[in-house]
């Protein structure tokens, strides 16, 4: 099968470039192995979903090779559709079919019949929520529901990995939770979970191992605090009065021997420095004498924003607005 | 509910648990291990995607009623506005309603059929097309899906609008056998023009480009036949357009088949071409799946 790994998903130097001079992936490499719940964490535009939509044999890469379940994703499509299920950004599910009837189609699909289907419908239409709601058409599902459809709906054949792309994208902060309780569940009982987001606390919080992508590159990898561990020292976060000072305030820190970077992103002025509370008199005593009026001083241990920052070169927060734009 | 019942089920434990691999690679499944332990690419998956349609269709009713409104206005219009044309030397039918049926009937065929790529956009746009193209389903069943779903519809449609014709007049010397050919050059023409629309709105990948298209093709096509009037009684360059044109091909072959006597060789030959017209615009709309997963 594979190079004798576990890996239940391998991407491997994979890049594609979009008419005209897209580059959405850049030779990206991962593998996740059985039973967990891989987070590939990025913001919009980083390539997560040209990345989930290769693995799912939807889209071809330029370059590069990838295999799911063991099987080769270019070659042998076929097989990998049978073997993963895939939850897209989408719903997917069919408004004017009820839950019970979306259900059952995907089944019959791939190539589920008769009583042992009926059962399996129901059972998820139980464990889903959906039981009551299961002969109403989804179009008349609420947002939570229609999630817990798609996730039933990649679930029906028992699929080895289950691929979702920013799964938790229009759910409230319960809807999410709640989201994240049935997916760290699934992983517990072996199907292995890829979800794609861009949202660092989600990741942080539930993934067994995240990767982080920027501009269609793997910069880091590993669980939550492998990468924070990662970074040696403290971060100072400074939240300004007025985002107009932020400017100032940065290169005002920017100048003290200990501080080894320095971002701004709108009021909040965040500075790396090796020992926090040791540095912190410094870092005050600067702002103090630029005359800018701060509203809060924290020092942390680093977060996966000072992860991000540190591999990708720029913030979280930024590349989310520069990909906006 | 709890998270622990949703996933114990969800996941069906029994085979995953103790020693046993997290995963198996699926042609080293046992037989009937897990409910996915076939992995048979549905043989039938076009039946399932047909009633899918079916279903679609049947749950939104106030489509069935527009469509079927539609050619009894055109029967009633065009049946009262041209009465008279029928009494020119040379027109070749006693009756315009009888003339006008087989061609009101291409036209409605063409009509809906043309609209058919629309569901291919929806289910683009509401991610219903990726989940598809995810799971072992070929695209030609997806195609053929489409096609026998436009087909059975189309039946029914061209039978209820010939019931209306009878109704108000026309007649059908040929019997049930000239109905039924009429019938099933309607299909022909109806899936052929299918299977332009979606091949176009694969490629497209837009509503308005679809309705614009459509819109567009779907009456110079009908007014560029016989579907209306004798090719007699128009200017030689329509004549000459239309001999090239499949919905003139169809409606000469609807008309065909209902006289009392057919040319059965014609009514085959112009069906062959339907026939050729399908395949090709089958095989186009295939392979335009390419085109919307390269666009992806």
């Amino acid at each position: 099968m594979t190079s004798g790994s576990n890996a239940v998903v391998e991407a491997h130097d994979l890049r594609k470039t979009y008419k005209p001079d897209v580059r959405a992936l850049d030779g990206l490499s991962f593998s996740v192995t059985a039973g967990s719940v891989f987070a590939l964490l990025g913001p919009n535009g980083a390539g997560k979903t040209t990345t989930v939509r290769i693995l799912t044999t939807l889209s071809r890469p330029d370059e590069g090779s990838a295999r799911v379940a063991g099987i080769d994703v270019l070659s042998q499509p076929g097989l990998v559709r049978s073997a993963m299920g895939s939850v897209s950004q989408h719903t997917g599910a069919i408004g004017q079919l009820t839950g019970r009837e979306n259900l059952t189609m995907q089944g019959k699909l791939y190539g589920m019949r008769g009583a042992g289907l009926r059962r399996r419908v129901s059972d998820l239409l139980e464990q889903f929520g959906l039981a009551e709601a299961a002969q109403r058409q989804a179009r008349t599902y609420s947002g939570g529901m229609r999630r817990r459809l798609d996730i039933a709906t990649g679930l029906v054949h028992q699929p080895v990995v289950l691929f979702l792309d920013e799964p938790t994208t229009g759910l409230d902060p319960e809807g999410r939770a709640d989201l994240w309780a049935v997916l760290t569940g699934l992983a517990k009982t072996g199907t292995t979970i890829l979800v794609t987001t861009h949202y660092l606390e989600e990741a942080d919080q539930y993934a067994t191992r995240i990767a982080i992508v920027d501009q269609g590159r793997i910069v880091a990898e590993g669980t939550a605090d492998d990468l924070k561990g990662g970074l040696r020292g403290d971060s100072v976060l400074l939240e300004l009065a007025d985002s107009r000072s932020a400017e100032q305030v940065e290169s005002a820190v920017a100048g003290i021997p200990q501080v080894r970077l320095v971002t701004a992103d709108g009021n909040v002025v965040r500075a790396r420095v090796p020992d926090g509370p040791r540095t912190l008199p410094a870092v005050l005593a600067a702002v103090d004498k630029a005359g800018v009026p701060v509203l809060s001083v924290s020092v942390s241990r680093p977060s996966l924003d000072d992860v991000y920052l540190h591999h990708a070169g720029h913030s979280f927060g930024q590349a989310e607005r520069i990909t906006a734009a | 509910m709890s998270t622990n019942d949703i996933i114990e089920s969800a996941v069906g434990t029994t085979e995953r648990s103790g020693t046993s691999p997290a995963y198996a690679h699926p042609a080293q499944r046992a037989p009937g291990a897990g409910l996915a332990g076939r992995p048979s690419p549905g043989r039938q998956a076009w039946v399932i995607l047909t009633e899918r349609y079916l279903r679609q269709l049947y749950r939104v009713p106030v489509v069935i009623f527009i469509s079927l409104t539609q050619p009894i206005i055109w029967l009633l219009l065009f049946g009262a506005l041209f009465k008279r044309v029928a009494e020119i030397p040379g027109f070749g039918a006693g009756n315009y309603i009888t003339y006008l049926t087989p061609g009101v009937v291409i036209m409605t065929a063409i009509f809906s059929a043309s609209w058919t790529g629309m569901a291919y956009i929806e289910d683009m746009q509401t991610g219903v097309m990726d989940r598809f193209l995810t799971a072992p389903v070929g695209r030609g069943a997806l195609t053929a899906a489409m096609l026998g779903y436009q087909g059975l519809t189309t039946v029914v449609q061209s039978a209820i609008i010939i019931a209306i014709g009878w109704g108000i007049g026309a007649t059908f010397p040929g019997g049930a056998a000239g109905i039924a050919a009429l019938i099933g050059v309607s299909v022909l023409i109806a899936i052929a023009m299918a299977g332009l629309s979606n091949w176009f709105a694969l490629l497209t990948r837009q509503r308005e480009a679809l309705i614009g298209a459509s819109t567009t093709l779907v009456l110079p096509l009908t007014f560029l036949s016989g579907a209306f009037l004798s090719l007699r009684l128009v200017p030689g360059w329509i004549a000459d357009v239309a001999r090239y044109n499949p919905v003139n091909w169809a409606a000469s072959a609807a008309r065909q088949a209902v006289e009392a006597h057919p040319a059965w060789a014609t009514v085959g030959s112009y069906s062959g071409f339907l026939a050729l017209a399908v395949a090709v615009t089958a095989v186009a709309a295939t392979r335009a799946f390419r085109s919307y997963q390269g666009s992806l």
